[in-house]
């Protein structure tokens, strides 16, 4: 991905939007804005509405929880990958706290102004739930397995 | 008729010893009659402490220097407790070198991808070590490594030197990190998902705890890389280590003698059956 592509040019050529119309993408993209963060930037926060989700451009976020002393972090996400669903999960609320470990560049996305947009369009709302649930399950499957603390015994 | 060397073991010094992590040592041992083992990368041998009791280890040494035998031994049991233990001096025994080895030689003009997973790294150093000696033959070459936790990252200065001074992309992640980590967290798959390399032309090898090279291996299978061009170290209860004992059957396979190393062809259908 080059730094200088405009959001028009990045978002249909990224992998979550692939098969998504013309129009559908024009929605997506009327929607998006870029941004950057500096390491120890929030994205988000835990317990904070939840109306956008990013697409990371360049960077590293940390997916993290807050503990009484400290954080720790659940996940990590780079370039190319997509943070938060939290935004089309009612009650729509963070779960978590997202946060730039180094300097990261994203494409922000409107996610309340797409809620509203999926509500008059069941098919927008089905392609971007579509995309969405493998975020989803590729996170699930990766807490799951990590469970199992498979390192933890003989290999 | 085995020869009796295999059945035997020969007195090996330990001649170092270090602390790779809160669990794990590895020893450098000298054959006490000065004869070198040589050894293939993917081998193990068994590793014999004296009163105690003998298991399976993988050789993380260098097979081109065969006169320094190195194992790195992780402490869950008895017997490894007693090895990893050991200090410079300690005479142990070794049987072997044993079992079929990476050959990593078959990935010369293609991309190699390293797959490891907790102690896994281990037995894949040396074939790590074997790509750094030939850099030229290889294309690109990944190291994808997944630890527990950042403290359970082995060979550190490896890691660095790998990536460094060989051109090698060093992928690490843990499955959870405390707060200053700025590393990856998730899982060695994921890695997989990103890492540049031309799946057709690419051979893999994997050594971890088995679901996680399950995992691996399904997910390569999903980047295009040829089933048979991913090969697996298994793990089972090796005792004779010839092949004769049958503890590490594996169906029509006798892991000590067979394997440890075998392509994903042709342990697919086998990692599918329940308690095979």
């Amino acid at each position: 991905m080059s730094p200088a592509q405009t959001i028009e040019q990045y978002l249909p050529s990224h992998p979550f939007f692939a098969g998504l119309d013309d129009e559908a993408i024009a929605l997506v993209t009327g929607c998006a804005v870029n941004a950057h963060f500096r390491p120890g930037q929030h994205l988000f926060r835990e317990g904070e509405p939840a109306d956008t989700f990013f697409v990371v451009r360049s960077g590293r976020v940390a997916i993290q929880m807050r503990l009484p002393t400290q954080a720790a972090v659940l996940d990590t996400a780079r370039e190319g990958d997509v943070v938060g669903w939290s935004w089309l999960v009612p009650p729509y609320r963070w779960t978590f706290d997202a946060v730039a470990t180094e300097e990261t560049s994203v494409v922000s996305i409107d996610g309340a102004c797409l809620r509203g947009k999926c509500e008059t369009d069941p098919a927008l709302g089905y392609a971007l739930l579509q995309r969405v649930v493998q975020v989803m399950s590729t996170r699930l499957h990766s807490a799951r397995v990590r469970l199992l603390d498979l390192y933890g015994s003989r290999p | 008729m085995t020869a009796p060397t295999t059945m035997l073991p020969r007195p090996f010094r330990v001649t170092r010893t270090s602390r790779d992590t809160q669990d794990t040592r590895t020893l450098d041992l000298e054959a006490v009659d000065g004869a070198p083992l040589t050894f293939a990368a993917g081998q193990f041998t068994m590793l014999h402490a004296f009163g105690v009791g003998e298991v399976p280890i993988s050789i993380s040494g260098d097979p081109g220097r065969p006169e320094t035998l190195r194992h790195t031994i992780r402490n869950v049991g008895s017997v490894s407790r007693a090895l990893a233990g050991a200090s410079a001096g300690t005479v142990l025994g070794v049987r072997g070198p044993f079992g079929t080895g990476w050959q990593v030689r078959d990935g010369h003009g293609g991309d190699v991808v390293f797959v490891a997973g907790g102690i896994g790294l281990a037995p894949l150093r040396p074939a790590i070590l074997e790509v750094c000696r030939a850099r030229g033959d290889y294309g690109r070459v990944a190291l994808l490594y997944g630890a527990r936790t950042p403290e359970d990252i082995l060979f550190g200065d490896d890691l660095r030197s790998w990536g460094a001074d060989h051109d090698i992309d060093v992928e690490v992640t843990v499955d959870s990190g405390p707060h200053a980590w700025r590393g990856n967290v998730g899982l060695v798959t994921q890695l997989i998902d990103r890492a540049a390399f031309d799946a057709a032309r690419t051979l893999a090898l994997i050594c971890g705890p088995e679901v996680m090279m399950r995992h691996s291996a399904v997910a390569l299978g999903d980047r295009g890389v040829p089933r048979s061009r991913i090969r697996l170290s298994m793990e089972r209860n090796m005792k004779c280590g010839v092949g004769l004992c049958g503890h590490c059957q594996l169906r029509e396979y006798f892991l000590c003698l067979d394997g440890p190393v075998l392509a994903y062809d042709v342990l697919e259908p086998l990692m599918a059956q329940a308690e095979l």
